[in-house]
C-alpha cells in the first residue's frame, strides 16, 4: 500500500488526479496484499478495484506461482518484478513473450534496498524503476513523494535507492533502444 | 489547500478544524485511522482544550459523548459495524435527548458471519433512531459533510451521523481540498447549546416521561428532524458561498433530464454509477442517476420530483432487509406518485463484494429491456447457493452455512477476491 500511496502522491505533485487504495485483505503483516493506483487527467469518480491494469508491480516474486498476479494485464501493459533473476529463470520466459519487451523488467529492488536504504523493503525503491520503465511519473516526483512520507535520513536513503533503481532500468532501456536501432 | 491524503486523515482534519471539545472513541476497523489521527492531534496540544477520552467500549463512547454534549461541549465520536450496534441504547438516548453529537460511521457489514468489509448494514439499522444520516459520495464530500454536520446538529439540537464507505473511502488516498481554519471558523460559529448542564443555572436533562407526554416528545423529535429538510439545503448554500463547491444537500441528480431509467444509490458507489450512466448514455440510452445524500430525514419531495419523469427506477442498495429485500426501495416507493413506475431493487456489494461497472451495466441493460426481476442480487454466486441448499435439503446435520460455503470455494479463510 505504501508504494501505491507514494505513486499517487507523485502523480498528484505533477498536477494529475490520482487514487490509491489497498485491497482490504487480512490485516496482518506478511499476508499477500494487493494495492491499486489510478492516475488520470480528469477527476476519478470510480472506487471499484482495478481488474484490467495498465501496469503491474510485483514486490514479492514468491507470489508468482501462488496467486494469479497477471490477471487482466493486457499485452501492451507494463510488468515490473522485484527480483534479481531474469524472467526465464523465474519460469516466466514463455509467458512474457506475449508482452512488449521494452515494457518488461525485473529489478533487484530488495538487494538495492538492503544496500542503499539499509533494510530490505523495496516499495519506494521499485517506484524509481517504475518511473524509468513507464515515464508515467518523473523520478523527481517520486523523490518528492518519498520525502513527504518519510522523515529525514530514512527519506534520503529511500530516494537514493529509488534513484539507483531508476538508473538500473534507464541504462537497460538505453541498451535495448540501441540494440533495436542497430 | 490541495492535498493527496487518506480519507480517514481528511475526516480527522475536518473534525479538528471544527474545534471539538470532547472526543470519545473506541477503535474499530475501518474507523480506526480517524480517531488515531485525532488522538495524535489532541496529544500534540494542537486542539487544546479538547479532551480525547479513551473509553472501554462503544457503549461507553456514546455515553461519554452524551454527558459531554449535555455539559455544552462540542462532541465527536466515530464507529462502525458491531461497534455501532454495541452503542445502540445510547444512540437512541442521544437523539431522544436532542444532543448535537456528530459521529462518523465508517460503513461496514454486520456479523455473523464476521466480516470487516464495507456495506451499509450498520447505519441502515439505525435509520429510525432519530439521528440525521448523511452519506458521502467521495472523500472530499466526507470532509465537507463533517464541517456541515456540526453546524446542522447544533442549529437543530439533533445528533448527526456522517456515513462514509469503510475502506473504499476511509482507506483511499485521494486529492482533497482542505479548508483553512479561518474559513471553517467563519462558517461554523461556537457551540451555543439549547440545553446545558450549568451549575449556575441548574436543570435536569433526561426526565422520565409517562403516557401524558411521551408521544408529544417523540412527535417533537420528528418535527425537529423534518426541519432539517429546510436547514440542510440552506447550510449547503452557505457552504458553497464560503468554500466554493457543492457538497451535501438532500439529493443530487446526474443526467436525469429526459431519463427513462434512473438509478438511485447512496455513498461512494455513485462514482461507478455515474461512469456507467455515461457509458450507456454514449450508446443512446436515456438513463440517469439520483444520489441520496440525506437519507434521514427522508427527502420525499425531492425524490418524487427527481423521479417523476422516469419509467423505471433501479434502487442499488448496499444493505439487505432480510425477509423483504430493499430498505431504500421502500422509502422510494412511498415517495412516488401513483403513476405505475416500476421500482427494482438490486442488492449489491454486501460484505465488500466489489460493485463493478460491467456488472452494473449488465443489470441496467436488463432493466431497460424489461428483463430485471423486482429483487436482484448483483453477482450472486447461484451455483454456490444451490449446492448449499441441496445439502440442507438432503442432510439433517448439514452444518453451518459459512464454513460449508468456504469449503466449497476451497478457501481456507476469508481473503480478498
Amino acid at each position: 500500500m505504501t508504494a501505491a500511496e507514494l505513486l499517487s502522491v507523485a502523480a498528484f505533485r505533477e498536477g494529475r488526479y490520482a487514487q490509491a487504495f489497498p485491497s482490504f485483505g487480512s490485516e496482518r503483516t506478511g499476508a499477500p496484499v494487493v494495492a491499486f493506483c489510478r492516475i488520470a487527467d480528469a477527476a476519478i469518480r470510480s472506487h471499484e478495484p482495478i481488474t484490467s491494469p495498465d501496469a503491474v508491480i510485483i514486490q514479492d516474486p514468491t507470489l508468482l506461482h501462488q496467486v494469479d498476479v497477471f490477471n487482466g494485464l493486457h499485452e501492451d501493459g507494463y510488468l515490473l518484478i522485484n527480483s534479481s533473476l531474469s524472467f526465464a529463470t523465474l519460469g516466466l520466459g514463455a509467458f512474457v513473450t506475449r508482452f512488449r519487451p521494452a515494457r518488461l523488467r525485473t529489478v533487484p529492488g530488495t538487494e538495492i534496498a538492503r544496500e542503499v536504504v539499509g533494510r530490505p523493503i523495496a516499495n519506494a525503491v521499485l517506484l524509481g524503476s517504475f518511473a524509468a520503465l513507464t515515464g508515467v511519473v518523473s523520478i523527481d516526483a517520486v523523490a518528492a513523494a518519498i520525502r513527504e512520507r518519510f522523515p529525514g535520513a530514512l527519506a534520503e536513503r529511500n530516494v537514493a535507492g529509488a534513484q539507483r533503481a531508476f538508473e538500473y532500468v534507464s541504462k537497460d532501456m538505453k541498451e535495448l533502444a540501441g540494440a533495436q536501432a542497430d | 489547500m490541495l492535498k493527496q491524503i487518506e480519507g480517514s486523515r481528511a475526516v480527522a482534519e475536518a473534525v479538528a478544524l471544527a474545534r471539538p471539545e470532547v472526543i470519545a472513541a473506541y477503535p474499530i476497523s475501518p474507523q480506526t485511522h480517524i480517531v488515531e489521527a485525532l488522538s495524535t492531534l489532541v496529544q500534540s496540544g494542537a486542539l487544546a482544550p479538547c479532551e480525547f477520552i479513551n473509553v472501554e467500549s462503544e457503549f461507553a463512547a456514546m455515553s461519554v459523548a452524551i454527558g459531554a454534549s449535555a455539559a455544552g461541549a462540542r462532541t465527536y465520536t466515530a464507529t462502525a459495524s458491531q461497534g455501532l450496534l454495541f452503542m445502540v441504547e445510547a444512540i437512541y438516548n442521544a437523539s431522544g435527548l436532542g444532543l448535537p453529537i456528530v459521529m462518523t460511521v465508517a460503513n461496514r457489514a454486520i456479523g455473523a458471519p464476521i466480516n470487516i468489509w464495507n456495506d451499509h448494514s450498520d447505519s441502515m439499522s439505525q435509520r429510525d433512531s432519530g439521528w440525521i444520516q448523511m452519506y458521502a459520495e467521495s472523500n472530499q464530500e466526507a470532509l465537507d459533510l463533517h464541517i456541515q454536520a456540526f453546524r446542522l446538529a447544533e442549529e437543530l439540537s439533533l445528533p448527526v451521523m456522517v456515513c462514509m464507505d469503510g475502506f473504499i473511502l476511509t482507506h483511499a488516498v485521494e486529492q482533497i481540498d482542505l479548508p483553512s481554519q479561518e474559513q471553517v471558523d467563519a462558517f461554523l460559529p461556537p457551540f451555543e447549546p439549547r440545553q446545558v448542564l450549568d451549575p449556575d443555572a441548574p436543570v435536569s436533562i433526561g426526565a422520565m416521561v409517562g403516557p401524558e407526554a411521551f408521544m408529544e416528545v417523540r412527535y417533537l423529535g420528528h418535527v425537529t428532524q423534518m426541519q432539517a429538510l429546510d436547514v440542510i439545503p440552506e447550510i449547503g448554500r452557505a457552504f458553497r458561498e464560503s468554500f466554493g463547491r457543492d457538497s451535501g444537500g438532500l439529493v443530487r441528480t446526474y443526467r436525469t433530464e429526459d431519463a427513462e431509467t434512473i438509478v438511485v444509490a447512496l455513498g461512494s458507489v455513485l462514482g461507478t454509477v455515474m461512469d456507467t450512466v455515461d457509458e450507456l448514455r454514449a450508446e443512446g440510452h436515456r438513463i440517469g442517476a439520483l444520489g441520496i445524500t440525506t437519507f434521514r430525514p427522508w427527502p420525499a419531495q425531492e425524490v418524487r420530483r427527481a423521479l417523476a419523469g422516469a419509467r423505471r427506477i433501479v434502487v442499488l442498495e448496499k444493505a439487505l432487509a432480510i425477509g423483504i429485500g430493499g430498505i431504500v426501495s421502500l422509502d422510494v416507493r412511498v415517495s412516488m406518485a401513483p403513476n405505475g413506475q416500476a421500482v427494482h431493487t438490486v442488492i449489491a456489494g454486501l460484505g465488500g463484494r466489489p460493485i463493478t461497472t460491467p456488472s452494473l451495466r449488465r443489470v441496467l441493460v436488463d432493466a431497460m429491456g424489461g428483463a430485471l426481476a423486482d429483487l436482484t442480487f448483483l453477482d450472486l454466486d447461484h451455483g454456490l447457493v444451490e449446492r448449499e441448499l441441496l445439502r440442507r435439503g438432503t442432510t439433517r446435520r448439514s452444518g453451518p452455512h459459512a464454513e460449508n460455503l468456504l469449503r466449497d470455494l476451497g478457501a481456507v479463510a476469508a481473503g480478498p477476491v
